[in-house]
């Protein structure tokens, strides 16, 4: 069967009766202004990744006293970064990315939230971006969706939410679309037009299918990739793809860090998708890749000590990866707490020493010329900002 | 075209209509239904739970030691592995072959309600037995009886984290001093949050926290099952919404029993769970003289459920709000294997890998992940929060392939039109089927249609 392209789709419809004036989408396509050049994708790490595996602080003695099976430092196999944090073994494909400075990251970094160390009230704070004083509101929104609300001219196809759930960070007052890069869609012209003809007179099935079939014409191009790390190449092709176009903001979650035992296979595992999908990223961009900040966040780091089952339990400060062309690479942000007596938060968990959406604000602030005020109140309510790590080239 | 009671209530409060089966003749008939909601001969216990992860964990250990996985370990494995799609299978099996479906509905509803995942593949069996144990029983009971059976059930102590939960003055805490143990308040949160009173209600952090306290004792594992420890319980009385239980602190959980019938009764539960109830068969944002109906009779009754839903079946906002709800997958799922005629037996026939082709896969790619809510709230009700472009596209993609990979031969679609809809389509759908290019065509405009996706 064909895929009906948006011309067919629209002679289907005006052979009803519909004009095209009916469809807002359609025309805020063509003709929205852009509100800038610079892109940015904020990937959430579901399950809470072990910052200390990922990117392993070995130049601090007392890890190798805490942890005796995991974080094995560059002697094992970890990739030396800076003759203090190597890389895990499994994120090697990235390190032709830092040493062209298109890779960094910021350790001892956490939202406000405390204590309670449940995923799903992590996530939810994560993506809410607001404080800890206040419970998480649904109402309230995601901080990407404020951004929008923030950002002149951005208009519904400026900001993806990719994959099959909407992502909280988006939901919001602003408009923007979602996608899921499985949902492929193809009907022979008939039945597109008559599908639309019964939808007509609900406008939540009618915007939805209209949408549907629009960015199933546009990305049918992008074929299915097989393997362990497809699903997640496959989101971060999508969102280039948008990102070559109109959209200027995307986000995708993957899922897999929660890694309470035979953390070496979990965590690698989770670990070789991220590294497919900022690959995948930058192999999708092409030129854009240039103007591009990708920021990989977590809802919390995990233990310090390893658990009795080769694992690690929920923590409190983790890591914060950054990748793109528009990221100032090849170093590390951010103070180093230390793992000794007395520097570790409730004698468990690294420390955090600087908020997370911190950097999100930062960047937001440099790609996008968000000014600090409106970081502060609106968009991270209570944040304070605090001075310009200088995480942007 | 006209249509009654009986077209209006498969459709509304049962899983559609059935070129097999009639639709229920009157309100009696409707009401009659969840009483053939119980445990059938499959239903799982915790025993058998227990049974399985024990087997299961063998497996684990001998895996650790690097020893072979004994056969039995291998076995219980294997079947943890496939019993979440074996879950959904059995529920669709129920479901298609419930000649009225109100029922099985009210197990979808209460099951939601009451939300539990099992977080580790060991607890998919605990998973069924809670709905066979906790939900099923008292589905056509009274709601206090239900409410006590899910908070107290293994899989929801699991669930909302009162395993780990122990009184910080209990003998067990204070024999290790060293140790950071006290109380976990997740359950009893979620037990006036969700279960009961709803957020709007007037109770502090201190009710919660009181009724954590007492809380504590409840206590399960899988190798000592479920019991009531008074080890763990905090010691003297608990006051929650004004009212004090327990002191000795021996005969726990029917202190606990207690504080939850009193929960169950007040009047905030009355109205939340009442408005629940009517958001989810009715409409998002329902008539609020429903509502008060629902929890009138609640009140005066104690939440006595038949009488309840009594007032949901007879009211006439069942009629004017006809399609104001979206289905939910799982819904549209065994309404649209219905309409095509299908049962049990055949759902039952399917091998494994078209089972998860023909109704799992399609589940998880309109956001319906079998057994895996997001969180403890549940399932979301708003229609717009299951129609986005991705899952709009899922429910047409549906629509194209299940028929086509369950049936050799597809019905005739102006026959489905009359049959799946007994006159309650609309004039759009009843124009554009015929049109339709091919019969399988026109069973796709059918099952995709706003029509059929809304109830």
């Amino acid at each position: 069967m064909p895929t009906l392209d948006r011309r067919l789709f629209l002679k289907g419809s005006a052979l009803l009766g519909c004009s095209a004036a009916a469809h807002p989408l359609l025309n805020s396509m063509t003709f929205a202004a852009l509100p800038s050049d610079n892109r940015l994708v904020v990937i959430i790490l579901r399950g809470a990744m072990d910052g200390l595996d990922a990117l392993q602080p070995y130049g601090d003695p007392m890890l190798r006293r805490l942890r005796r099976d995991l974080s094995v430092g560059p002697e094992n196999g970890a990739l030396d970064l800076d003759g203090f944090y190597a890389l895990h073994p499994r994120l090697a494909p990235l390190m032709p990315l830092w040493r062209r400075g298109e890779l960094a990251f910021a350790h001892a970094v956490s939202t406000p939230y405390r204590d309670k160390r449940s995923h799903f009230d992590g996530q939810d704070l994560l993506e809410a971006g607001t404080g800890n004083d206040l419970p998480v509101d649904r109402r309230i929104g995601g901080w990407l969706n404020r951004l929008l609300q923030a950002t002149p001219g951005a208009t519904a196809e400026t900001a993806y939410s990719v994959g099959v759930e909407q992502m909280k960070i988006l939901s919001g007052k602003a408009a923007h679309l979602s996608w899921a890069p499985t949902a492929s869609l193809s009907l022979s012209p008939q039945a597109q037009m008559l599908l639309e003809h019964v939808y007509h007179d609900d406008p939540l099935f009618r915007d939805a299918a209209r949408d549907a079939v629009q960015i199933g014409s546009e990305t049918s191009e992008i074929e299915r990739i097989a393997g362990p790390t497809g699903d997640a190449q496959a989101l971060a092709r999508f969102a280039a793809n948008r990102l070559n176009a109109e959209s200027r903001i995307a986000a995708f979650s993957i899922p897999g860090w929660d890694s309470h035992a035979s953390q070496p296979a979990v965590l690698g595992r989770a670990l070789d998708r991220l590294a497919a999908a900022i690959l995948a990223l930058r192999d999708g961009l092409g030129g854009n890749w240039a103007r591009t900040s990708v920021l990989a966040m977590t809802e919390f780091g995990r233990t310090v000590r390893e658990n009795g089952s080769g694992g690690t339990d929920h923590g409190t400060g983790g890591a914060l990866l950054m990748a793109g062309g528009a990221i100032r690479g090849g170093r590390a942000f951010g103070d180093w707490p230390g793992l000794g007596e007395g520097q570790l938060y409730a004698d468990r968990d690294l420390m955090p020493t600087r908020d997370i959406r911190a950097y999100a604000a930062w960047a937001m602030r440099g790609l996008f010329g968000i000014g600090r005020d409106t970081l502060e109140r609106s968009i991270f309510p209570g944040l304070d900002l605090g001075g310009d790590p200088g995480m942007l080239a | 075209m006209s249509f009654g009671f009986p077209e209006l209530a498969a459709i509304r409060l049962g899983f559609g209509l059935s070129p097999l089966m009639p639709p229920p003749a009157d309100a009696e008939a409707v009401l009659a239904s969840p009483a053939q909601a119980g445990p059938g001969p499959e239903a799982m216990t915790t025993d058998r739970a227990r049974e399985i992860a024990t087997r299961h964990r063998l497996g684990v250990k001998a895996r650790r030691e690097g020893l072979p996985e004994p056969p039995e370990a291998q076995q219980a494995s294997r079947l943890l592995g496939a019993l979440p799609a074996e879950d959904l299978r059995r529920r669709v099996i129920r479901a298609l072959d419930d000649p009225i479906g109100f029922g099985e509905r009210l197990v979808q509803f209460w099951c939601d309600h009451f939300t539990v995942r099992a977080i580790n593949k060991v607890n998919n069996t605990l998973a069924l037995a809670f709905q066979d144990e906790a939900i099923r029983p008292h589905v056509n009971g009274r709601f206090e009886d239900l409410f006590f059976a899910a908070d107290t059930h293994p899989m929801m102590l699991v669930y909302l984290d009162q395993t780990a939960s122990r009184g910080p003055n209990s003998p067990f805490v204070k024999r290790r001093p060293d140790r950071k143990l006290g109380l976990n308040e997740n359950l009893a949160r979620e037990a006036m949050e969700l279960h009961s009173l709803g957020v709007g209600a007037k109770y502090s952090q201190k009710d919660v926290r009181e009724l954590a306290e007492l809380l504590t004792g409840l206590s399960f594992s899988h190798q000592q099952g479920f019991s009531f420890k008074p080890a763990l319980a905090e010691p003297g009385p608990e006051t929650v919404l004004g009212r004090s239980y327990g002191g000795h602190r021996r005969g726990g959980l029917q202190d606990i029993r207690a504080a939850f019938r009193d929960l169950a009764r007040r009047p905030e539960t009355a109205r939340h769970v009442s408005h629940k109830l009517a958001a989810h068969f009715v409409a998002d944002d329902p008539p609020q003289d429903l509502v008060e109906a629902m929890a009138d009779v609640w009140r005066d009754t104690g939440g006595h459920l038949p009488q309840v839903y009594r007032v949901l079946v007879t009211h006439p906002a069942l009629a004017t709000n006809l399609r104001a709800k979206v289905r939910q997958p799982f819904d549209l799922t065994v309404t649209g294997l219905r309409a095509l005629g299908m049962t049990g037996q055949q759902i039952a026939a399917l091998d494994p890998q078209m089972f998860r082709r023909a109704i799992w896969n399609h589940l998880i790619a309109m956001g319906q992940p079998w057994g895996q809510p997001k969180g403890p709230d549940g399932w979301p009700e708003a229609a717009e929060a299951w129609i986005a472009p991705q899952t709009m596209a899922a429910r047409i993609n549906w629509a194209l392939r299940m028929p086509r990979l369950l049936l050799k031969e597809l019905p005739d679609p102006r026959e489905m039109l009359a049959r799946a809809f007994g006159g309650t389509q609309s004039r759009e759908l009843a124009w554009a089927v015929p049109k339709a290019e091919s019969a399988a065509e026109g069973v796709v405009l059918i099952l995709a249609s706003g029509d059929f996706n809304r109830r």
